[in-house]
């Protein structure tokens, strides 16, 4: 058996839902957008907001807060192979028990842990590599294209950070974005935005001093290494080099 | 703001560059709306890495790179004839403004030359901290180096702004340190270290008196020593640091190794490269002691003062304690996993919960994120035993984990 389902954390909550309630375990869970096979049975599995939420809330009767966190940052890795074993291990604590959570040497259990690493990381990266320009009605205009879908993650980090200020970061590879102004926060999608080259601001928004800052920044980032001890190997290992079209002292130009 | 500041900036990062720490961990602090940025703790945030693949998580910079002092080992040494510049404190409050708003930084790492006489530099470093804490409510990471013979009335305001503090050890052993810094002392090191520490322990009973008590260097101290421009060993360094961390505010000790900037002084090694692989050593040494439960005397003992370059010295060290080897994983508890070579704090908190639900065996481990490379000749697991350091020999091992070669090579080689 094959349960098709929407690609939504949801969708997945109700293939659990549906797996219960027709006592049956589908070998496989495949995105709608996927190809089908020919030769499996197939239910086609609509997204239901009231059995997904009986699912959630069953979850969170069995789960510490972290590990429900895991659990959804997890399924962010958009790795389709990955959804069956997600799937399977909310079947197995629903079976078993919530401890199952903890058994890293279980195929599924250890490959939610690696992939809900992997979405953290990815969103810390935000944290790290984000660069703002300042615009000249003082908002601060930020743009990157991370792996994965972690803009929600990362703005309630800047959200607290920079609370008295205007901002607005943008993935632009998801042609998404959150603009805080105010103290509200709303998500926006900005075309225009999205033909800026290397996601700088055009010289006609930016600030009168924005070139300024970018250059001193610049400066400093050269200044700061010890030529004697060069090492581009561990920068790229830390810092990899997709991030580098939008880092400030990477693409500089006069 | 001109081309002037920028130079100035260019030459003072220069000056700091050999400063270590840049670390913006240690100390949470949320913003809620209290004026512009917070500290998020945990391994902090590095927003870059430079040419020397060093992170870059703070403004590191000097005030002034002038000096009165004229120690061997430092650049910015007052006989030395390099350009010397000053920022002013509004400049560089400004510059950190501007780097954090742009997220470039996580704050600032404030340090400077001797001018004048100590407390007048140290009134300057806490005036920067002050405005940016006050004037602009900079709610960021601030780091302030405290300068060797401040008074202890100064540490105590600069305390009030910074996350960290930290004093220069540099040499780690006196006799060295007077030989090539004569104006120093251990003792003009270690008394403005004690003022930090007197400072933090009684913020801390004044806070459990009154909750609102503002906390004093929240993230402790830290410091830092040179390594390869004295003949001191790895064993009178790592002992140091361990009786550092062994007193109540002592977060990091970080090492740096010497970059032979002053190829003049006779009294310095000429050294052509700094001694990287050593440095890296000694920084594996270090994590051993704060997270892997050794101490300083086990991964450097008397008849071996200085690490093994070759290996690591986990490694090193089970070569040298066979006997304490097979360990079994599946019943072994967890401080004796965490000294398995291969075997790391995350993959031994693993270990511990997984092995409730089953027997692992070495694909388990492989998947859990275990170095079998190495790790394969010092455990048993559900298997058949393989090769264990007690069936060959320490020296076995080591050539097997240290030559290009894998070891089934060698066995072919010697059967044929």
């Amino acid at each position: 058996m094959t349960y098709i389902f929407d690609s939504s954390f949801e969708g997945l909550l109700c293939c659990v839902f549906n797996a219960f309630s027709r006592h049956e375990q589908p070998g496989l869970l495949q995105r709608h957008d996927a190809p089908r096979s020919l030769f499996h049975d197939e239910l086609n599995v609509i997204t239901d907001g009231e059995q997904s939420d009986r699912v959630w809330n069953a979850l969170m009767l069995k789960l510490s807060p972290g590990e429900l966190n895991a659990l959804t940052t997890s399924f962010l890795c958009e790795d389709p192979g990955f959804d069956t074993s997600l799937f399977r291990l909310i079947c197995r604590i629903f079976t078993d028990g919530a401890a199952c959570m903890r058994d890293f040497s279980s195929p599924d259990t250890l490959a939610m842990l690696q992939n809900a690493r992997r979405v953290n990381a990815e969103a810390h990266r935000v944290l790290q590599f984000m660069r703002f320009q300042k615009a000249a009605d003082g908002t601060y205009f930020g743009m990157m294209e991370p792996a994965y879908d972690v803009m929600p993650q990362a703005v309630e980090h800047f959200r607290d950070r920079f609370s008295d200020s205007r901002f607005i970061i943008y993935d632009r590879s998801r042609q998404y974005g959150y603009s805080y102004a105010d103290g509200s926060l709303r998500r926006i999608r900005l075309p225009d935005a999205e033909n800026f080259a290397d996601g700088r601001l055009p010289d006609k928004i930016a600030d009168a001093d924005e070139k300024l800052f970018q250059k001193l920044w610049h400066t400093y980032f050269k200044a700061i290494a010890i030529p004697e001890r060069r090492n581009p190997r561990k920068q790229c290992q830390d810092m990899p080099r997709r991030f580098w079209k939008y880092l400030t002292e990477k693409n500089f130009t006069r | 703001m001109t081309e002037s500041v920028l130079n100035r900036l260019q030459t003072l990062a220069a000056a700091a560059k050999y400063d270590v720490s840049c670390s913006s961990s240690g100390t949470v602090r949320r913003n809620n709306g209290a004026g512009v940025g917070n500290t998020v703790g945990g391994i902090g945030i590095c927003h870059s890495f430079a040419d020397d693949g060093r992170c870059i998580a703070l403004l590191k910079v000097m005030l002034t790179n002038r000096c009165i002092y004229d120690c061997a080992y430092c650049i910015n040494r007052r006989t030395n004839d390099i350009p010397r510049a000053t920022l002013s404190v509004s400049e560089l409050v400004e510059i950190t403004m501007e780097f954090y708003r742009r997220n470039y930084i996580e704050g600032l790492f404030l340090s400077s030359g001797v001018v004048r006489n100590p407390d007048y530099t140290m009134e300057r470093l806490v005036q920067v901290a002050a405005d940016l804490r006050q004037k602009h409510r900079f709610n960021g990471y601030i780091h302030l180096k405290s300068i060797p013979g401040a008074s202890q009335e100064l540490v105590r305001r600069a305390g009030l702004y910074a996350d960290r503090m930290s004093v220069n050890i540099e040499i780690p052993n006196e006799p060295s340190l007077k030989y090539l810094a004569p104006e120093k002392s251990h003792r003009s090191v270690f008394e403005p270290m004690g003022y930090i520490r007197a400072g933090v322990l009684e913020n801390k009973e004044d806070r459990q008196r009154l909750r609102h008590v503002p906390r004093f260097v929240p993230a402790g101290q830290s410091t830092q020593m040179i390594v390869g421009a004295s003949p001191d060993t790895d064993r009178d360094i790592l002992r140091l640091s361990s009786a550092l961390y062994a007193t109540p505010t002592m977060r990091r000790v970080y090492y740096s190794g010497y970059v032979a900037v002053n190829t003049y002084d006779t009294r310095l090694p000429a050294l052509k490269q700094p001694p990287l692989v050593r440095e890296h050593r000694l920084y594996q040494a270090d994590w051993l002691m704060r997270f892997y439960g050794f101490n300083a005397d086990e991964i450097a003992d008397e008849g071996n003062p200085l690490l093994d370059l070759e290996i690591d010295p986990k490694l090193s060290w089970a070569l040298r304690n066979p006997q304490l080897f097979p360990v079994d994983v599946n019943r072994a508890d967890y401080e004796t996993i965490l000294r398995v070579p291969g075997i790391g704090v995350k993959s031994a908190a693993l270990i511990i919960e997984a092995r409730r639900f089953r027997r692992l065996n070495s694909d388990h481990l492989k998947k859990i994120g275990v170095v079998m490379k190495r790790a394969r000749y010092f455990i048993t697991c559900a298997e058949l035993a393989t090769r264990c350091i007690t069936d060959v020999s320490p020296e076995y091992v080591r050539r097997a984990l240290t030559s290009t070669a894998t070891p089934e090579q060698l066995i072919l080689k010697f059967l044929s």
